[in-house]
């Protein structure tokens, strides 16, 4: 069975999904828990059986697809794309566990249970065009979640969100092909495989402009700083576990994406843009903290901190190095609890008083001492401080920026304040002070429902802030290989002293570390 | 078989004409059926022509295995020509028209099938089509589109509508025009090169190096527009719209797809040669009509109201889309049209299936037209099987993965960035990111508004009986799992396309 693990992984919620029209529809949200948590369970069996001393793919699948055109079902996991499947698999069973009562309860759970076939899809997908597939595919069931759940704007929130995701991908399509025919005109063989594609070394000039198609498609999905704006509707208008799913997981299959495809198919064009998409970045991480202080509306202060956190994730990637890369991907697990969770919170909120704005609260850490604790905890994890899940994330991928550049690195730092700013005053404003409106004197605390979500999640940010090394080692042994593996195929100067080799030891990377600045 | 005398005749290969020659019998036999005892049931004319037009199918079987077999085929005074073109588009027109006739049982009673005319009239189309892509002489190319034309012509205006009335005459009208451009392109093929023949005429004047290169493009023009107008690519496209409105759903979907399939073919066999003898005057002019055609058509089917003129200026987008498959003109590419346009039948036939279904007799107060988006208002609470295919075609015609169209797009596309043609690369992918937008639209209609008041969903499946429910079943399953049979078609277009020489 373990030799097809992901297959099942990818399709038994799909399949559970189809079989779900016909449950009754009171019986239609246990039906939901017991196959998200089958399927939780099954990556945690992943994960066990996952080995973690080897840097390559595991649990490899292969079937062919279209192989006239080179197109085959190829599935794999390693160290980087392991954790954010488990992340994907718990946070839909939490979702749906967590599911307050909502209208078309079916059919919201059947949509979540097909994006969690999509989620997964992504992230074992080894084949470009396969990847493709999963990827647009998750669009669909979003557009309905946002569309017909969500706040009064709902219906641009979501078109939106469809259309800027779909043309920045079909840019992305054309790369692929793109790519597919250079790797055709090299050894005459069509293929779209993953792996197949790394061994290919193209020209610079080729690179340069790859990236930039591959670039599109992926930074709408972050989404980087001037193709962002699509996310504050979507998650304004969002129904908390569209929020939720759409943070935690799927924001993340574009900064995955860059570190599967960008960076070791295009080392020299990823170390020729280092600095515009560290710049890119930085302008994200502080402009879209400023914006979050400017927020009346709590959904929508996560919402652009859970932006600027991207931006962290994003500089840490382009580090190049083993420690920035192996922090962004843990900081996108770290992100995906903790923003994931501030999201839940806001929903507890919400289904109490039906309002978001700041304003209308005020006090509640003396009405709702729990929810306050717990959130007060996910707040202090998501500004970043020691020992909780996040700190280790943006402290490596920092620590991996500042051997490229410290200026930068220092004004990322900086945010990291404003971060912590914003935050507290939102803190402040709903928390601390006398409750003002009579409303809120009998708000009941979190109920047992809600803190199975938040309990969980809550035990993972201290647990991985305090000891990360169980999730942090099989990372490292993966991006190891694939930072070796940019060093190799490098053919730019430039690039070979940006990216370290690991083979010759530490000593020599610092001294080319130096050289270089 | 053994008389000397037979010899002459087998040099004929009538046997090419098979294919031809049986929707054209099934057509006699459907009015000789008539004449002797009238009144009969519009479902006993339903099955003859499925039958007739499986035994067609069978036969382009027949002459598919002889093709790999033997190569290219010709045949009475070597005016036929079965070549891999000519027998894939024939699988395209005979398949799509066995899909389309069932959709002639529908619930209620329509004027236009209560005439056994109505059905030897469509035999007579199919056999003027089929004539149409199986020959390279540009006479009988003729004959076959007149002929079909003709009768497709009368088709729309039976629906006995006022606007079928107008669009029959509109369409009728536009096509004596191309009509009138097509003869007269022949005619100066003619006056240049002594033959009416496409291989013949490309022989000579690539003979002499294009001499009289003037005199080519006053031809190429000519022919230009009479095909611009049979594929409707801007700005020949107006009638496209009205005329689709003004016919039946299901007929609608029809026009997308067969008269479409044919005039690609004969426009690959005449432009492939010129675009590759360095006309490079028509390749410009191509490859504008291809930008525009895609870029404009997609613009208006935005700003549409009703679903059905979306889905006609959406085809008109579609075949600006495969248009640059002739523009390209590798195998690759002309591979990907047959492609494309099998996935693309499935898709569209059921996407038009589906507003046929949902065609009710008369018009309740709020709605304007037969289609309108609000009829879709939340069709997912009222009827959500129906809501869910009509969005699964949708999104195939979006082109969203795994579904059908997807992967012709992926391999049109895909033909472009082999033959360097990047920007036109980048803009087929653009416009399939703004097409999204009003595929889309509906499914927002159909899954996010709320229903209108007093609507049981009975209208979405008034017109609904089994055939019909089979037919548009058959549709989604070739959507949906259309990724199973992309390798075989692949290979197997792509055998055929490179056969012939293209």
């Amino acid at each position: 069975m373990l030799d097809h693990i992901l297959s099942i992984l990818i399709f038994f919620p799909a399949i559970a999904g189809v079989f779900g029209f016909m449950i009754q529809k009171e019986s239609v949200r246990s039906y939901g828990v017991a196959v998200a948590t089958v399927e939780f369970v099954l990556s945690l069996w992943l994960w066990f059986a996952f080995d973690a001393n080897v840097s390559g793919m595991q649990f490899m699948e292969q079937l062919p697809l279209v192989p006239a055109f080179g197109i085959n079902y190829i599935l794999g996991v390693d160290g980087i794309s392991l954790f954010i499947i488990i992340l994907a698999a718990f946070f839909t069973m939490i979702g749906i566990a967590s599911l307050t009562e909502t209208k078309d309860v079916k059919n919201m759970i059947i949509s979540l249970l097909f994006l969690q076939m999509t989620m997964v899809g992504v992230f074992a997908a080894l084949d470009a065009i396969v990847f493709y597939i999963f990827w647009e595919l998750s669009l669909v069931p979003m557009l309905y979640i946002i569309g017909a759940w969500g706040g009064p704007l709902r219906i641009y929130a979501s078109v939106k969100f469809f259309l800027y995701t779909f043309a920045g991908s079909l840019v992305m399509l054309v790369g692929m092909l793109f790519m597919a025919y250079f790797y055709y005109q090299a050894t005459g063989v069509w293929s779209f495989a993953i792996l197949e594609w790394y061994r290919l070394i193209l020209p610079e000039n080729f690179q340069l402009w790859l990236f930039a198609a591959f670039f599109v498609g992926f930074a709408i999905k972050v989404p980087m700083f001037p193709f962002h704006t699509w996310l504050p509707y979507a998650h304004g208008q969002a129904p908390t576990i569209g929020s939720v799913i759409l943070a935690a997981i799927l924001l993340k299959m574009g900064t995955y994406a860059f570190i599967r495809f960008s960076l070791p198919m295009f080392p020299d064009a990823s170390a020729f843009f280092m600095f515009p998409i560290a710049i890119l970045a930085i302008i994200m991480i502080i402009y879209t903290a400023m914006v979050a202080y400017a927020q009346e509306d709590i959904k929508q202060v996560v919402a652009y901190s859970s932006v600027s956190h991207m931006g962290i994730i994003i500089l840490g990637t382009f580090a190049l190095n083993v420690e920035g890369i192996s922090g962004s991907i843990f900081l996108m697990i770290a992100h995906g609890v903790v923003s994931g969770a501030l999201f839940l919170l806001v929903g507890v909120i919400y289904d109490r008083r039906h309002t978001k704005m700041m304003n209308q609260f005020g006090g509640l850490a003396s009405v709702m001492p729990r929810y306050a604790t717990i959130f007060g905890l996910m707040l202090m994890a998501s500004v970043g401080m020691p020992l909780t899940i996040n700190f280790v994330g943006e402290f490596l991928s920092l620590l991996g920026f500042y051997q490229q550049s410290h200026v930068l690195t220092i004004l990322a730092g900086t945010a990291i304040i404003v971060g912590a700013i914003y935050m507290l005053a939102a803190y402040k404003k709903m928390f601390f002070g006398t409750v003002t409106i009579e409303e809120n004197r009998n708000l009941p605390d979190v109920n047992k429902r809600e803190l199975l979500a938040l309990i969980p999640l809550s035990i993972i940010t201290v647990w991985l802030g305090v000891y990360p090394n169980p999730v942090l080692a099989p990372i490292n042994k993966s991006v190891e290989s694939i930072v070796q593996l940019m060093h190799d195929k490098s053919i730019t100067e430039e690039a070979k002293s940006r990216i370290p080799n690991l083979i010759q030891g530490i000593e020599i990377t610092r001294t080319s570390k130096e050289e270089a600045n | 078989m053994l008389a000397p005398v037979n010899v002459s005749l087998e040099s004929l290969n009538l046997m090419t004409l098979a294919p031809m020659l049986i929707p054209i019998i099934g057509a006699l036999v459907i009015l000789v059926i008539d004449m002797l005892k009238g009144g009969l049931d519009k479902s006993l004319y339903v099955v003859l022509s499925l039958l007739f037009l499986i035994m067609d199918f069978f036969t382009i079987v027949d002459a598919s295995s002889i093709f790999m077999k033997d190569g290219t085929l010709m045949g009475v005074f070597d005016v036929m020509l079965i070549d891999g073109l000519a027998i894939l588009s024939q699988f395209i027109i005979v398949g799509a028209s066995i899909l389309f006739i069932p959709l002639a049982l529908s619930h209620k009673r329509f004027h236009e099938f209560s005439y056994p005319e109505f059905f030897a009239l469509f035999l007579f189309m199919i056999g003027g089509f089929q004539f149409m892509v199986a020959t390279d002489n540009l006479i009988l190319v003729f004959v076959g589109l007149e002929t079909s034309s003709l009768a497709l012509y009368t088709l729309i205006a039976m629906h006995n509508r006022d606007k079928s009335f107008e669009a029959a005459v509109k369409y009728f009208t536009m096509g004596a025009l191309a009509a009138g451009f097509y003869s007269f392109g022949a005619m100066v093929f003619y006056a240049l090169t002594g033959s009416v023949e496409i291989s013949k005429i490309a022989a000579v004047l690539a003979a002499n190096a294009y001499a009289d290169l003037a005199y080519v493009l006053i031809g190429v023009v000519f022919m230009l527009a009479a095909f611009a107008f049979k594929l409707s690519l801007v700005p020949f496209h107006t009638w496209a719209p009205d005329v689709y409105e003004g016919s039946s759903a299901a007929m609608a979907g029809y026009m997308s797809i067969v008269p479409k399939i044919a005039a690609f073919v004969v426009a690959m066999r005449l432009f492939e040669f010129l675009i590759h003898s360095g006309v490079v005057w028509l390749e410009i002019v191509l490859y504008i009509f291809v930008i525009v055609t895609m870029t404009a058509a997609n613009i208006w089917a935005l700003v549409q109201t009703d679903v059905k003129r979306m889905l006609a200026y959406s085809s008109v987008s579609h075949a600006g889309f495969v248009m640059a498959a002739i523009l390209i003109g590798t195998t690759q590419s002309n591979s990907a049209l047959f492609l494309y346009w099998i996935l693309f039948s499935f898709t569209n036939l059921g996407s038009f299936s589906m507003l046929w279904i949902s065609r009710q007799k008369h018009l309740p107060a709020y709605q304007s037209s037969d289609h309108s988006y609000d009829k879709f208002a939340g069709m997912i609470k009222t009827a959500p099987i129906a809501a869910t295919i009509m969005g699964l075609f949708m999104l195939s015609l979006a082109g969203i993965p795994p579904f059908a169209l997807f992967w012709g797009k992926l391999y049109l596309i895909s033909s472009a960035v082999t033959s360097g043609y990047t920007v036109l690369a980048l803009i087929m992918a653009l416009n399939s990111a703004i097409a999204g937008y009003y595929y889309v639209k509906l499914i927002v209609y159909m899954f996010m508004k709320e229903p209108i008041v007093g609507n049981n969903g009975h209208m979405y499946v008034a017109n609904a009986t089994k055939p019909l429910r089979t037919i548009i079943g058959i549709a989604a399953i070739g959507t949906i799992f259309a990724f199973l049979a992309i390798n075989p078609l692949l290979e197997f277009v792509t055998s055929f396309v490179y056969n012939s020489g293209y």
